[in-house]
């Protein structure tokens, strides 16, 4: 009697667990198994163009890691570029949730086109501002900046960190800007309104009311956005290829150079660890406002 | 509404559109560009009025592009309707009949989508490689669904959340099996879930760049790499670029218009709606 329950249990379990078994299997096959052989890789010293170069290296290429002026440079592209990026749109986003959560005209028609540079292809999106807006000869910008005296300077070239941190900034704010509006929007209005009757000003009730409440919603933007921002390669690939030098080249554009261009499996690999190590940090944070904001909804 | 409350909000309009002009401005200068001719593209000062002209749409739709476009749309679909078929039941399984440590399974799908694609380049190429599928356009559209079933579960998790638990205790008492609760109750239900989650899976595999440059280069090549094609290009080819860089951008464009209220949901793996 005991034994039949026990197995109606365990039939049970797995009549649960059978409709997730094949998406289960597949992602951990397709990411967890990758993921391990770079582990393995990097123990190695591997050039994919010669052949037989295969062999153990231990942690050389963690230790080559070390004194690589390279991978310093990359580390520090890649907090400096996701740092200015997250700050920037953040700010800026809050600012458009707020105007668009405010009374303006033609809302609905601001909101579409404002959340158009992150629907836009973001290969599409560098080339148009490098050829057609920036392009010392022929761009918009240099054009515009002639009677101030700035005309005609090759930005791309003389400033290429701050250009990447513009496209990426264009590219995240309408990001930062949906998820805070839609913070602003679950606020209840009658409480805004009570602390304007009490005689508080706007901008009191902005900072004391409003901003409390959209902070787990900035948190989330920011964090989600440092994970997409952190592995920026597209907009790097088509504006900069890395340079001047190493000026713009961040980790996942290093990872490529290496990989692909010197064709070192396992220097790649090692690479590809720190990568895993960093983004893991800003992951783990990521995921705890996740289920913090799913928690305020379910209470809701 | 009083005067006062009437002169605040034309001045925030007036803000509120000078932000979202020079937003939107990049945006409005490529369709602009696109339906000029080369001179007028690359003329000092920049035309602004002038006559459209289809002509480099035409061009750049007879020449080599139609081919990296299909290659987007069947790696994109292909992997969007993978997605949906893996990623339905596993939903089912952690909403409806949860298995046991489901939110650990949740938290296992969402940690893989923020692995950073650096972390599996190398060995998905060498992979590939050997299995012949380097330039292959079945790579991407198996590569893709890996990145985007997470974000399908997740998302599909939190619609199924929100069907009423008495329909499936219904439906079991009249004895009914596991697949017609998915086709019978499930489906019908969450029909307006199952376009939103497949829309922000086009978004994402349809614009993806960093997979589709390292693992194809001629057969499989997908839509962003055509533009790739530009960099190095010299001379007068801005329209031409611009209209390229249009016609790339337009399926994902009308996709996320047309999806807008869902996008926020999408881009938050549902926990913000």
């Amino acid at each position: 009697m005991r034994a039949s329950a026990a197995a109606a249990f365990s039939r049970d379990a797995w009549a649960r667990r059978l409709p997730l078994l094949p998406a289960f299997i597949y992602v951990f096959l397709v990411t967890q198994v990758p993921f391990v052989l770079t582990i393995y890789y990097s123990f190695f010293s591997w050039n994919l163009l010669k052949p037989g170069s295969f062999q153990f290296a231990g942690l050389e290429n963690y230790s080559a890691l070390l004194t690589n002026e390279s991978i310093r440079t990359a580390i520090w592209n890649t907090v400096l570029l996701t740092l200015a990026v997250i700050g920037f749109s953040v700010v800026i986003g809050l600012g458009v949730a707020v105007l668009l959560n405010s009374e303006v005209f033609g809302k609905g028609l601001m909101r579409t086109l404002m959340i158009a540079p992150f629907l836009i292809m973001p290969t599409a999106g560098a080339l148009i501002w490098k050829d057609t807006l920036l392009n010392p000869l022929f761009g918009l910008l240099p054009y515009l900046l002639t009677p101030v005296g700035l005309g005609r300077v090759d930005i791309v070239n003389q400033f290429p960190m701050v250009t990447v941190v513009a496209v990426e900034v264009w590219r995240w704010t309408p990001f930062m800007m949906l998820i805070i509006l839609a913070g602003l929007q679950s606020q209840n209005p009658e409480v805004l309104e009570a602390a304007r009757v009490d005689g508080a000003n706007a901008f009191q009730a902005f900072r004391r009311i409003t901003l409390p409440l959209v902070r787990p919603f900035i948190e989330l933007g920011a964090l989600l956005g440092s994970l997409f921002v952190v592995q920026t390669f597209d907009s790097i690939f088509m504006l900069t290829f890395g340079g001047p030098g190493e000026d713009t080249t961040n980790i996942p554009f290093l990872l490529y150079l290496v990989a692909f261009q010197g064709f070192s499996i396992g220097q790649a690999s090692a690479i590809g660890v720190v990568a895993v190590i960093i983004t893991t940090i800003v992951a783990t944070f990521a995921l705890r406002t996740l289920f913090s904001i799913f928690q305020i909804e379910a209470r809701r | 509404m009083s005067e006062v409350a009437g002169r605040s909000k034309v001045l925030w309009s007036i803000v509120g559109w000078l932000v979202v002009f020079v937003f939107f401005f990049p945006v409005l200068w490529m369709w602009l560009e696109g339906f000029k001719t080369e001179p007028q593209a690359a003329s000092t000062p920049p035309t602004i009025l002038f006559v459209p002209t289809l002509a480099e749409f035409q061009e750049v739709l007879s020449g080599d592009f139609p081919p990296f476009f299909i290659n987007s749309a069947i790696a994109s679909i292909g992997s969007t309707l993978l997605v949906l078929v893996l990623g339905l039941p596993a939903a089912y399984a952690l909403a409806i009949r949860p298995v046991k440590r489901s939110r650990d399974v949740l938290f296992f799908f969402i940690s893989t989508r923020f692995l950073p694609f650096a972390a599996s380049l190398v060995p998905l190429y060498l992979l590939a490689r050997d299995l012949q599928l380097l330039d292959n356009i079945l790579a991407l559209v198996l590569i893709y669904t890996t990145i985007n079933l997470p974000l399908g579960v997740w998302l599909l998790r939190s619609f199924l959340l929100e069907i009423p638990h008495d329909l499936f205790e219904a439906a079991r008492v009249d004895g009914a099996s596991f697949h017609h609760e998915i086709l019978r109750i499930v489906v019908p239900l969450i029909a307006p879930g199952l376009a939103a989650t497949s829309l922000i899976c086009l978004i994402f595999s349809w614009n993806e760049f960093f997979y589709a440059v390292n693992l194809t280069s001629s057969v499989a090549a997908t839509a962003p790499l055509f533009l790739v094609s530009f960099i190095s290009g010299r001379g007068l080819f801005y329209a031409k670029l611009a209209a390229a860089a249009t016609l790339a951008s337009l399926p994902v464009l009308l996709a996320g218009w047309i999806a807008q209220r869902q996008l926020i949901r999408g881009l938050t793996m549902g926990a913000v709606k």
